[in-house]
C-alpha cells in the first residue's frame, strides 16, 4: 500500500490491536475491510443511520464518522465483542427471543447503542431507551420489539418463545432459525465477503436526468491509474443489454448506449483495485454529456408535444389497465350520494438499510453471483440473458438481504459484477453507496388520482369510478404490474356493484418506479378511505359502522367480478377494533374539549384488502425436503427470507407436516444451485404460496416414509445416527439409511412439494379471479395535531389483521409493527426528489421516537387453500395506515390531507384553508 | 509534510496550518457525510489530540468552551440554568452518536443555515477564539459566520474556543427546534431565547436568534427591545409578532416553503416566551 500509512495501535474488543492504515479512513471501513470485523455495517457512511454504530472508550459513536487515527491508544468494541465466551450476552439474548432482528442490518447498531445505555444506566425507562437508540433507523421492525427486548433485559419476563413439541410448530411463537448470526455480526450481508483476490467495481453514473453522451478514450484514466484494470461499457456486454422483470419486456439497459433517462443510470462501471476504483472522480471519467431538458412529472410527460422517451410506448404511455363491472356511470348517476377526490402521493424509497451490493465469480463456461436479493430464480435468468448464456450456467447464491421491501426484485449490482467477472474472468465485487443505492434504484409510483363513490341514504355502496395516473419512470420495471393491480383492488375491501377503474403508467425521466410493497395498493388506499369517511359524513354514520356494513363477505363478488368462497375476516377485524374506536374517539373528544393550547387530538380508521400472490399468473413454489444417510434431514427452501422470517416459518411448516421437532430439520436456503425456484419473495406470498409448497414436500416425505415403513397414518418418526425409526402404536420399525440410493444432494429420501395458487385471466374488462386468496386489514389510528405548527404525532395504532393463520405470530406481529411504520412513513414524512434527497438525511424515514404505541390483532379466518389456513400479511401492513393517519388528521382537525406526505407545512397549509372555508 | 496530522501541542497544529491551507477534522460529523463514495485525499489537521481544548472553564466573567467539546459534554456539564437553551439543542442534534463526537466549534465552522449551536450562541453573545501563528483574536459570532458554510478563519487559523459571557443578572434560556420527525433530523425553524430578569420581575435583557430561516442564523433586536422592561410573565408571548422577523430571509426547500417557516418561526418564539415567562 502507500506511504499514507501510519500503525494505529488500540484495544479491539479486548484485544491489543495494531494496524497500519490510511488515519483518515473510516473506522468502519478499517474493521471491515483490513481487520474482517464485517458484523459493523454501512449503511449510508454519513452518519444518517447508526448501522456502524460501535462503542468508542464506552461511547456510542458511529465508526463510518470516526477517522481510524482517532481510536490511537482508546477502547473499540463492535458487536463481534459483545459475546463472552461464545455466549450471548443478556441484551443478544433478549433480541432473539423478543423477534427484535427482522433483517438484521440494522442489529449490530441497536445492540452497540442498546449496549452503551446499560453501561451507564442498568434501569433505563423506554424513554431514556428512545433517547439512546434514536440515531439508529430501522427499516423492518417499527422498532416496537426492539424496544421491548431491551426492556426485557431491564426486567426479564417470562420466555416469549419455547421449543414447541412435535405438530406444534405451526402456531408457535419461535425464535428465528437463524437469528443468531444476526445478532453477533456473522451474518454475512452483500458486502461482507467476496474472494480474496476479487477486483473492485464502481458504476459512474449520469448526473442528467436526460441526455446523450459520448464515451473515452480511456487511454489517459489508465495510465493515470495503473490499477483501473477496465473500463466496462455498453459495447462489453455479451448478451442483451437490457434488462426487465417481465420476460418479454428488457427494456433498462446495464449500461446506457447513448443516453441516459434519468440521472443516476449507469453509463460505465470502472472495474479494478479497490483504491484506483474508488480514487478515481466521477469527473475525472471522460463522459461527454448533452444535456437535454428532463421530462420531469405527470404533466410534462403527458403534455402536448412531450418529448417522447421510448419509440415503443407513444405519448409516454406505458399501459393502461381496466375493470369494469356492470355501468358505474348510472350507478353513480342514481345514487342518494356521491363523494368524490383527488389525491396525489410522490416518489418513496425503500430505504433498506443495506445498500445493495454483492460479486460474481466466473468458473469456466459457469457463472457464480453472490448477492442481496428478493428473487434468486429472477436473477439467474437476468444474467443469463445479460452475459448470452443458458440459465443454468449461472448459479445464485443469495447473502442475507438487509432489508427489501420490493427494492431488491430488480437486478442491482448483479449484472455488473458478473459482466465484468465475465469479461475479466477474475472475480468483481461491488458495493452501492447510499447515494447511489437511492438514485439509481426503484422507487414507489407516484400518483395522481381521482375517484367517486355513490352509497345509498342508508349507507350501502353502489358505484365506484377511479382513474390513476402512475408515474413509472425511465423504465418498466413493475409498471404493468401496478397498473394491473391497482384497479383490481381500487374500491378497496368493499362489496360495490358497478365499478369502472382506469390506471395508466406514465414514463418520465426519473428512476424507475417499481415493486415497492403494495404495488400502487397503498396510493390507492389513500382515496377509497377517504371517501369511505366523507360518505359515512355526508349520511351521519359512524366511519366504522359504514365500513362494517359494506365489506366485502363471503359469497360477494369483488371488482373483478369473482365470487370469494372462504377467509373474508374483514368484518370481524373491524369488530376488535370496535372497542378501541369507541375509547380513542371519546377521549379525542374529551381532550379536544379540555384547553389544550394548541394540540387537537382525532382518531382515524382504515381498511385494506390485498391479493396474495401474481396477479392472474402463475406464481409457483417447489421445496425438497431431504434425508441424508446419516439421518440428517434437510429443508431446502429459494424462498428467501429478506427479514421476514421464511427461514423460521418455512421450516416450522416442515416440521408439523413431517411430524418432527422443528429442531430436528435442518435448512439450506437460497442458493439456486442447491433449491428449487420458489418465486420471488414478494406479493405477500411466501407464507402462502412456499409454505404450502413447504407443508406438502414435508407431507410427501412423510408418505414415503410411512410407505417404506407399511406403518399407519399416525406413526411418529424419528431420526437416529444413519437409521429412521417408525413408532406405531407397539409396534417400532428402524430403517438403516446408508444403504439406500442417494437421489438429490446425497438424500436418500425426498419429498418433493409444489404449490401454484388457482387463479384465472382478466378479460379485455378486467374480470376474472386474479387472487386465490385475499389477506384483510383494519387499522385505527389517534393522533395529535400541532394546530400552529401542522406537526403530527401518532399517538397509538390498533391494527386488526385477518391472516387466515399466524405461523409465527411473533413474526407477523413483526411484520405489522414494521408495515406501520413503513406507513407512517408514507403519510408524514417520506418523499424522494431524484437529485435532491439521495440521502437519510434529506430522505426522512420514521426513528424510534415518531413510533405510536402499537396493538396487534391477530384473526384468524382460514383460507382452505392455505398451509393450516394461513395467507400473507407482508403488504397488508402497510397499506391502511396512511389512511387511518390521515383520517385522524381530518378528525383531529378538519383538515382533509389529499396528499403524501402530510409535511408540516402542508398540514399547516390545510388547516388554515379549512378554516376559511368554515368561516 | 504528512497529509494526515494529529498534533497533541497548539503550537505543532498552528504550524501546520501555516504551512499551507488544511482541512480540520474534529468529531467528523461533517466532514465524512460529504464525502460519502468520494476519496479521502485532502491534507488534514485532526485536532482531536490537542491539550487544553477539552475543557469547559469559568473565567469568572465569562465560561469557554474548548474547541473539543462535544456536545454530550455540554448535557454532562454542570452549568447554570441559562445554559438550558445549549442543553436543548445539544439534546435534538443528530442521535446520541453524533452528540458524542461532533464539537460546539465544529457547527460554528461548518456554518451550516440549519447549524443548531448558531441561534444559540447568538442568543448567548458568544465570541469565537481564533489562534494563528500570528497571534490570538476574538470575533463575535455575529461577525465571524459570513454566510452559508462561509466564515471570517483564516487559512492558517485555527478555532480554539468560544467565550460565554455570564448575563448581568439572573437569565434563564430555552432553545425549540421543529423538524419533520423525531431525532436525528435538519431543523425547519429553530430558536433560542435569553431573558435576564431585573429583580422585581421584569425583563432586563432578552437575547432572541432564530436559525434555518436565513443563510446565517440571526437576532432579532426589534423584538428584543420590545421585551426589554415588560413584566415576566406568560403574556411576553403576544408580543412577538409577524413584523419582528422582517429581517430574515427564509428559503423554500424540501423542508417547508419560505412563508411557514415565518409562520412556524413566530409560533415557536411565543412558545419560547410563554415557556420563559411562565416559571420563576
Amino acid at each position: 500500500m502507500s506511504g499514507l500509512e501510519r500503525e494505529i495501535a488500540f484495544t479491539l474488543n479486548g484485544k491489543a490491536t495494531v494496524t497500519a492504515a490510511d488515519p483518515v479512513r473510516r473506522l468502519a471501513d478499517v474493521l471491515r475491510r483490513d481487520l474482517g470485523l464485517t458484523g459493523t455495517k454501512i449503511g449510508c457512511d454519513a452518519g444518517d443511520c447508526g448501522a456502524c454504530t460501535v462503542l468508542l472508550d464506552g461511547a456510542q459513536v458511529c465508526a463510518c464518522m470516526t477517522p481510524v487515527a482517532q481510536v490511537a491508544g482508546r477502547e473499540v468494541v463492535t458487536v463481534e465483542g459483545l459475546a463472552a465466551g461464545g455466549k450471548l450476552s443478556a441484551l443478544q439474548e433478549a433480541f432473539h427471543l423478543h423477534g427484535a432482528a427482522q433483517c438484521g442490518i440494522c442489529t449490530p447498531g441497536m445492540l452497540m447503542a442498546a449496549a452503551s445505555l446499560l453501561r451507564r444506566n442498568e434501569a433505563p425507562d423506554e424513554g431514556e431507551i428512545r433517547d439512546a437508540l434514536g440515531g439508529v433507523l430501522c427499516r423492518c421492525t417499527g422498532y416496537s420489539k426492539i424496544v421491548e427486548a431491551v426492556m426485557g433485559v431491564v426486567s426479564p419476563g417470562g420466555n416469549l418463545l419455547k421449543d414447541p413439541g412435535v405438530g406444534e410448530a405451526v402456531g408457535a411463537r419461535v425464535p428465528k432459525t437463524d437469528g443468531l448470526a444476526l445478532l453477533d455480526g456473522g451474518a454475512i450481508f452483500g458486502a461482507d465477503r467476496a474472494p480474496e483476490d476479487a477486483l473492485w467495481l464502481r458504476a459512474v453514473r449520469s448526473p442528467h436526468a436526460s441526455a446523450t453522451f459520448t464515451l473515452g478514450p480511456f487511454d489517459n484514466l489508465h495510465a493515470k491509474w495503473p490499477g483501473l484494470v477496465k473500463v466496462l461499457t455498453a459495447a462489453d456486454v455479451t448478451g442483451n443489454n437490457g434488462f426487465g422483470i417481465y420476460p418479454d419486456i428488457k427494456d433498462q439497459p446495464v449500461l446506457a448506449v447513448g443516453e441516459v433517462r434519468f440521472r443516476g443510470e449507469a453509463v460505465v462501471a470502472l472495474v479494478g483495485d479497490y483504491g484506483a476504483v474508488h480514487g478515481i472522480r466521477d469527473e475525472d471519467v471522460p463522459i461527454a454529456y448533452e444535456p437535454r431538458v428532463p421530462v420531469v412529472g405527470l404533466d410534462a410527460a403527458l403534455g402536448a408535444g412531450a418529448r417522447q422517451l421510448h419509440q415503443a410506448y407513444p405519448g409516454n404511455i406505458l399501459a393502461h389497465g381496466l375493470v369494469k363491472k356492470g355501468d358505474a356511470a348510472a350507478a353513480l348517476a342514481a345514487s342518494d350520494i356521491v363523494v368524490e377526490g383527488a389525491f396525489e402521493t410522490g416518489f418513496v424509497e425503500h430505504a433498506y438499510i443495506e445498500p445493495e451490493a454483492g460479486w460474481a465469480r466466473r468458473r469456466g463456461g459457469r457463472i457464480e453471483v453472490a448477492s442481496s436479493t428478493q428473487s434468486p430464480y429472477m436473477d439467474r435468468d437476468e444474467v443469463a440473458q445479460i452475459i448470452g448464456i443458458a440459465p443454468d450456467a449461472v448459479r445464485i447464491i443469495p447473502t442475507a438481504c438487509g432489508g427489501g421491501f420490493g427494492g431488491k426484485l430488480d437486478i442491482a449490482v448483479q449484472p455488473l459484477v458478473a459482466l465484468a467477472a465475465w469479461v475479466l474472468d477474475r472475480p468483481v465485487r461491488c458495493t452501492y453507496t447510499r447515494i447511489e443505492s437511492m438514485a439509481s434504484t426503484t422507487k414507489r409510483h407516484p400518483s395522481r388520482i381521482k375517484a367517486r363513490f355513490g352509497c345509498t341514504q342508508d349507507g350501502l355502496l353502489t358505484a365506484h369510478t377511479f382513474d390513476g395516473d402512475f408515474d413509472t419512470g425511465a423504465y418498466v420495471s413493475w409498471g404493468l404490474t401496478v397498473k394491473d393491480r391497482v384497479p383490481v383492488h381500487s374500491t378497496g375491501p368493499y362489496h360495490v356493484p358497478a365499478v369502472l377503474a382506469n390506471a395508466r403508467g406514465v414514463f418520465t425521466n426519473a428512476p424507475p418506479s417499481g415493486a415497492f410493497r403494495g404495488f400502487g395498493v397503498p396510493q390507492a388506499s389513500i382515496a377509497h378511505e377517504a371517501l369511505m369517511d366523507g360518505m359515512a359524513e355526508r349520511i351521519g354514520m359512524d366511519p366504522l359502522e359504514f365500513r362494517h356494513k359494506n365489506v366485502i363477505r363471503t359469497g360477494q363478488a369483488t371488482a373483478t367480478g369473482q365470487v370469494l368462497e372462504a377467509s373474508c375476516g374483514l368484518a370481524a377485524c373491524l369488530d376488535e377494533l370496535r372497542p378501541h374506536w369507541r375509547k380513542a374517539r371519546a377521549d379525542s373528544a374529551a381532550f379536544n374539549a379540555r384547553a389544550n393550547g394548541a394540540a387537537r387530538r382525532g382518531a382515524g380508521i382504515a381498511c385494506c384488502w390485498y391479493g396474495c400472490g401474481n396477479t392472474s399468473m402463475s406464481n409457483p413454489s417447489t421445496m425438497h425436503v431431504g434425508v441424508a444417510p446419516d439421518g440428517a434431514v434437510t429443508l431446502y427452501s429459494g424462498a428467501q427470507d429478506i427479514g421476514q422470517g421464511t427461514n423460521t416459518t418455512m421450516v416450522q411448516c416442515v416440521a408439523d407436516a413431517l411430524g418432527i421437532e422443528m429442531s430436528g430439520v435442518g435448512l439450506v436456503w437460497g442458493d439456486t444451485g442447491l433449491t428449487a425456484d420458489a418465486g420471488k419473495s414478494s406479493a405477500s406470498r411466501q407464507a402462502y404460496v412456499s409454505g404450502n409448497a413447504a407443508k406438502r414436500a414435508g407431507e410427501d416425505l412423510r408418505r414415503q416414509i410411512l410407505r417404506l415403513a407399511n406403518v399407519g397414518e399416525d406413526a411418529r418418526i424419528e431420526f437416529g445416527s444413519g437409521r429412521l425409526i417408525v413408532r406405531d402404536g407397539d409396534a417400532v420399525r428402524e430403517i438403516g439409511l446408508s444403504t439406500l440410493t442417494p437421489l438429490r444432494a446425497g438424500d436418500v429420501l425426498v419429498g418433493e412439494g409444489t404449490f401454484d395458487p388457482p387463479t384465472s385471466p382478466l378479460d379485455g374488462n378486467g374480470q376474472g379471479a386474479p387472487y386465490a386468496t385475499y389477506g384483510f386489514a383494519a387499522q385505527m389510528a389517534e393522533v395529535e395535531v400541532d394546530m400552529e405548527l401542522g406537526l403530527v404525532r401518532v399517538r397509538r395504532v390498533v391494527a386488526a389483521h385477518d391472516v387466515g393463520r399466524a405461523i409465527n405470530p411473533t413474526q407477523v406481529e413483526g411484520q405489522i409493527q414494521g408495515g406501520i411504520a413503513q406507513g407512517l412513513g408514507f403519510a408524514l414524512m417520506e418523499e424522494f426528489i431524484p437529485g435532491r434527497t439521495e440521502n437519510l438525511h434529506d430522505y426522512l424515514i420514521p426513528t424510534i421516537g415518531d413510533m405510536p404505541e402499537i396493538e396487534v390483532i391477530l384473526v384468524e379466518d382460514p383460507e382452505p387453500t392455505g398451509p393450516w389456513g394461513a395467507k400473507g400479511v407482508g403488504e397488508h401492513a402497510l397499506i391502511p395506515t396512511a389512511p387511518a393517519i390521515f383520517g385522524a388528521i381530518y378528525a383531529a382537525t378538519g383538515a382533509r390531507m389529499t396528499r403524501a406526505p402530510a409535511m408540516p407545512d402542508r398540514v399547516r397549509a390545510a388547516i388554515l384553508a379549512a378554516k376559511e372555508g368554515a368561516a | 509534510m504528512d497529509r494526515y496530522l494529529r498534533p497533541t501541542q497548539l503550537t505543532e497544529a498552528l504550524a501546520a496550518l501555516d504551512a499551507g491551507a488544511r482541512t480540520i477534522i474534529a468529531g467528523g460529523t461533517d466532514y465524512y457525510p460529504a464525502r460519502v463514495g468520494k476519496p479521502l485525499d485532502e491534507d488534514i489537521l485532526d485536532v482531536t489530540a490537542l491539550r487544553g481544548l477539552g475543557r469547559i472553564e469559568d473565567t469568572g466573567g465569562a465560561y469557554r468552551i474548548g474547541a473539543l467539546i462535544t456536545w454530550s459534554d455540554i448535557l454532562r456539564a454542570d452549568l447554570p440554568p441559562w445554559f438550558d437553551a445549549l442543553k436543548g439543542a445539544a439534546r435534538e442534534l443528530g442521535g446520541v452518536q453524533v452528540q458524542n463526537a461532533g464539537t460546539i466549534a465544529g457547527n460554528l465552522c461548518n456554518a451550516s443555515p440549519a447549524a443548531d449551536g448558531v441561534p444559540v450562541l447568538l442568543s448567548y453573545d458568544a465570541a469565537v477564539e481564533l489562534a494563528s501563528v500570528e497571534g490570538e483574536r476574538r470575533l463575535p459570532l455575529a461577525d465571524f459566520i459570513t454566510g452559508n458554510r462561509a466564515t471570517r478563519r483564516a487559512d492558517n487559523e485555527l478555532v480554539t474556543g468560544i467565550m460565554i459571557p455570564k448575563p448581568a443578572l439572573p437569565a434563564r434560556g430555552v432553545f425549540l427546534k421543529l423538524g419533520a420527525r423525531r431525532y436525528l433530523v435538519i431543523s425547519i425553524v429553530m430558536v433560542s431565547v435569553v431573558l435576564e430578569e431585573d429583580g422585581e420581575g421584569n425583563v432586563a435583557a432578552a437575547r432572541l436568534a432564530v436559525g434555518a430561516c436565513s443563510e446565517v442564523a440571526m437576532r432579532l433586536p426589534a423584538l428584543e427591545e420590545d421585551l426589554v422592561g415588560r413584566a415576566l410573565s406568560p403574556a411576553l408571548a403576544a408580543i412577538a409578532a409577524p413584523r419582528h422577523l422582517s429581517g430574515l430571509s427564509p428559503i423554500g426547500d424540501i423542508r417547508g416553503p419560505a412563508a411557514y417557516r415565518r409562520d412556524a418561526a413566530v409560533t415557536l418564539l411565543r412558545r419560547a416566551l410563554t415557556e420563559l415567562g411562565g416559571s420563576p
